[in-house]
């Protein structure tokens, strides 16, 4: 690790820079109003993500909206000649507990209901401390942040079990699997919850501490 | 090491470069081979160093690309019940999905699980390869930025761990057994972050040039501009 330093404590926006979000290159554009391309690799320059915390807003709600059909409706039906039941995420976390794999039980409960709705509550934290101006905290800000963007794929577990279990047991008129309708609830609360961490703009919670000038390092 | 702003000498000749999460300017020292350079406000990374940073992407990508190929095209898992079996490819799990009427479910599941690494290791081979013989044309910044795109939704890590969970929990109703295509998942699932740390993008983006500079919208910052301007 290499200790920086610092141009003076001041951020690439304060000089009229940008810096590009693919390819890190530092750029002065010709017209602040409108930045246009990247003169390098042609991604689009804004100084902070556009309507970062509108965008971010309508993705977090519609997530959460969907997270509750996802938890409420069944995930997979199992159908035997004989009988028909139907498991939703938490029936097939008590069912792989029951059955003596508690491991497994923890990772999918962890994976598939803690997760998400942790992913939705700190990012609602983030954009509200946004929004009030919030100044302290950056650093435990700024590693939520860091650790939503990490985790949040994982959530995509559920899907591809239920895919394959689906895929796999079709044993007509033996045995059966269908995909519930949760499955679609729950793979779009992922995605959106996904691209909701790319269009949250973390340099928002440095620039609330910068304008009131004391920085907690 | 070339350096892409300016050859002033003594500090001035490290590079300027914002934090991409606090937006904080700072001078990249050069950096030991393996070294690491964190921003001094947030610690995100900033620049790393890996040792031979297009030879051995290099290397990982094709293997990557061998063992995608037996990833999708043999059997994942199979399945054997009462003198019946059945067996099931990746694409196969999609198909299924779709043919069960989840056909936005199943796009999702063969974006994440066939196009976006597919995309990744083709793109990644292109800009590899272009890298080779110096100067990258102006679209090879174009095919890396897809490739960067593309990287978060390539999911063999969470899909190997959901096919362990399909596969337990199926054993209870049946005797499954493993194709070749778990393996060669699981062997992705390693590969493709893998090339990501191995690969260092800033030494690409060095041989990319700029547009010219009277039809830009925007300039890349010269060290001696950035002075000039007061600072
Ligand atoms: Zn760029
Ligand atoms: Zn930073």
């Amino acid at each position: 690790m290499s200790a920086l330093k610092p141009v003076r404590a001041i951020t690439a926006a304060q000089c009229g820079l940008i810096s590009c979000e693919t390819c890190k290159l530092l750029a002065r554009p010709a017209h602040p109003e409108d930045p246009g391309h990247c003169p390098r690799c042609g991604g689009e320059l804004e100084f902070r993500r556009r309507r970062s915390l509108q965008r971010t807003w309508a993705l977090v709600i519609a997530a959460a909206v969907c997270y509750i059909p996802a938890n409420m409706l069944p995930m997979m039906a199992t159908t035997t000649f004989a009988s028909s039941h139907a498991d939703t995420i938490m029936g097939g976390v008590v069912y792989l507990f029951a059955s003596g794999s508690w491991p497994l039980a923890l990772i999918v409960l962890v994976a598939s209901v803690m997760v998400p709705l942790g992913k939705l509550i700190a990012l609602i934290y983030l954009l509200l401390s946004v929004q009030r101006g919030m100044p302290g905290a950056c650093h435990q800000r700024a590693r939520l942040y860091r650790m939503v963007e990490l985790i949040g794929r994982w959530s995509m577990l559920d899907v591809f079990v239920v895919t394959f279990i689906v895929a796999l047991v079709q044993l007509q008129p033996l045995m059966a699997v269908q995909p519930g309708p949760a499955v679609l609830f729950f793979a779009v609360v992922v995605v959106l919850t996904m691209i909701a961490a790319e269009t949250f703009d973390p340099r928002l919670i440095w620039d609330s501490a910068a304008n009131l000038e004391n920085e907690d390092d | 090491m070339t350096d892409p702003l300016g050859a002033a000498p003594g500090a001035s000749s490290q590079p300027l470069m914002a934090c991409q999460e606090c937006d904080l300017l700072q001078r990249i020292p050069p950096l030991p081979i393996r070294g690491e350079a964190h921003c001094a406000r947030c610690g995100h990374s900033l620049a790393a160093r890996p040792s031979d940073p297009l030879q051995i992407p290099l290397a990982l990508t094709i293997t990557a690309a061998i063992v995608f190929v037996v990833a999708i095209t043999t059997s994942l898992l199979g399945l054997s019940a009462v003198g019946r079996h059945a067996s099931t490819t990746i694409i196969g799990g999609a198909w299924q999905l779709w043919q069960e009427g989840e056909t936005i479910t199943a796009a999702i599941v063969m974006f994440c699980a066939v196009i976006a690494p597919g995309f990744f290791i083709v793109l990644m081979l292109t800009v590899l390869l272009l890298a080779k013989r110096a100067p990258v044309p102006h679209w090879g910044g174009e095919v890396l930025r897809w490739c960067l795109h593309m990287q978060p939704w390539s999911m063999y890590d969470v899909m190997s761990l959901g096919i362990l969970v399909a596969l337990i929990k199926v054993a209870q109703l049946a005797s499954v057994d493993a194709g070749i295509a778990l393996y060669a998942m699981g062997v992705l699932a390693v590969l493709l972050p893998a090339i990501m740390v191995s690969f260092d993008a800033r030494e690409i983006w060095k041989l990319v040039p700029c547009e010219n500079k009277a039809t830009a919208s925007a300039r890349a910052v010269e060290e001696a501009d950035f002075l000039a301007s007061g600072r």
